[in-house]
């Protein structure tokens, strides 16, 4: 009865590589989110004052890259559930 | 017009390939499948020799040198002789018994260098092997000390004339990262004190980054996707930032100004934050440039992977694949230009940021 039992808790292995692909990929609509945001307010400031276009573009592929850090977190934690 | 018709015709012939019938379906079960994710993860990680192809069956590569310390003795061998999993005795230097030298494939120590005891148990030498990802340190800290010493004899030799060639292509960029990124993060009198510490670390990780994309023999080793190679680079920058930090720093840390009194005492809840966001900020930085370059490492592997995948349904499709394939390769390595020079930037300024906020001039607070 209790080998069944930790037969079955070794079992849960491919849940864990599921749980892992499912996290990596609602990261990625998180980072894909905020990232169309800030796009798409950097483009409508640049349209509506086109000298600091070169200020907004700098700033906007900042935050860009601090966002895509972030989603990039939860990646590199599916990565390791997923091959450990 | 005409080109339009040859495209989509041509097109439609390489569809056409996929649904050609394969006849060797009996041979191909006998074969070893092909393991992607194997054979991705290989092309992430490091190893101890520089594995270039394999011929009839043949490893062709750089076997690479490993040193290791037992006990303080030092003990040199290449790694061609981990080759087709073989182990390595040789004799303790100490007392002259077998020393016994293995890569085991699973386990904590899993591709790296143990001693076998004669119990079996494992343990983990000293290993300041070169492995491919520190040649490819080596091969790339070369390559930009000659070009940095080549750009400094140029501005030696034309003095205030116009820069030609190289030194405007290397003028170009220190130029943005002293004006873009150095002084606009950092107050005019500290500024030179960072200044080479920017250019360094901004040369080192784009360098690096873009030779890990070109495929061919002594580039295309994956550094800056190494942990240890980002975590060192970030130790550096939180080394710097809290070293040569303002006696305001620290107090900005302990005593944070705009804060009301209660959340610093009793419980000091402001200093532990202040803390806590000193330790995660390098962490971080290591994490993004790692996560961004393995990233697109495995994407483009992915895609290269994919016509073998399809090559072992069918040989015919695998040719057809490999078409579609080597275009979003291909559009995908220009995303990874594109990321090798926006990751260089970010570090860079992030660092600058850091190191502007720790030298900050006292201004009185009104």
């Amino acid at each position: 009865m209790l080998q069944e039992v930790a037969r079955a808790a070794t079992d849960l292995a491919p849940l864990a590589k599921l749980g892992a692909a499912l996290a990596a990929s609602i990261a990625v609509i998180g980072a894909a989110m905020g990232i169309s945001k800030i796009g798409a307010s950097a483009l409508e400031s640049m349209a509506r004052q086109p000298e600091a276009a070169g200020n907004i573009q700098t700033s906007m592929i900042l935050a860009a890259a601090f966002v895509e850090g972030v989603s990039l977190f939860a990646v590199v934690v599916c990565l390791l559930v997923a091959v450990g | 017009m005409k080109n339009k018709k040859l495209f989509i015709s041509l097109s439609f012939l390489i569809c056409l390939l996929f649904s050609a019938p394969n006849f060797a379906v009996a041979e191909n079960q006998t074969e070893e499948e092909f393991k992607a994710g194997d054979v991705i993860i290989e092309h992430i990680l490091d190893s101890y020799d520089w594995h270039l192809f394999t011929w009839k069956g043949h490893h062709v590569g750089v076997n690479l040198p490993c040193i290791v310390f037992n006990d303080g003795k030092c003990y040199t061998f290449s790694s061609k002789v981990f080759h087709d999993n073989n182990i390595y005795k040789t004799v303790n230097k100490t007392n002259s018994e077998e020393l016994v030298f293995a890569i085991p494939h699973e386990g904590k120590y899993k591709g790296k260098i143990v001693i076998v005891n004669a119990d079996g148990t494992q343990k983990r030498p000293f290993d300041i092997s070169i492995t491919k990802n520190v040649m490819a340190l080596f091969i790339s800290c070369t390559l930009l000390i000659v070009l940095f010493y080549l750009v400094t004899k140029a501005y030696g030799k034309r003095g205030e004339k116009a820069p030609k060639g190289l030194q405007s292509l290397f003028e170009m960029l220190i130029v943005y990262v002293r004006d873009d990124i150095a002084r606009k993060a950092i107050n005019e009198k500290s500024v030179d004190k960072y200044l080479p510490y920017l250019i360094t670390v901004f040369f080192f990780i784009f360098t690096n980054n873009l030779l890990g994309l070109i495929p061919i023999f002594p580039f295309g080793a994956n550094i800056t996707g190494n942990i240890a190679v980002t975590a060192t680079l970030a130790l550096f920058t939180f080394f710097i930032t809290n070293l040569l930090g303002n006696k305001e720093y620290y107090k900005d840390i302990v005593n944070t100004p705009g804060v009301p009194w209660f959340l610093k005492f009793p419980l000091p809840l402001m200093p532990i934050i202040e803390t806590v966001g000193c330790f995660t900020k390098p962490f971080v930085l290591a994490i993004r440039l790692f996560a961004n370059i393995t990233a697109g490492h495995i994407v483009v592997l992915g895609f290269i992977s994919s016509i073998f995948i399809v090559a072992k349904i069918s040989m015919a499709g695998g040719i057809g694949m490999s078409v579609f394939s080597l275009i979003l390769a291909i559009f995908v390595d220009c995303i990874e230009l594109l990321v090798a020079y926006i990751q260089a930037y970010v570090f860079t300024l992030l660092s600058a940021l850091y190191f502007g906020m720790a030298s900050k001039e006292h201004h009185h607070q009104e």
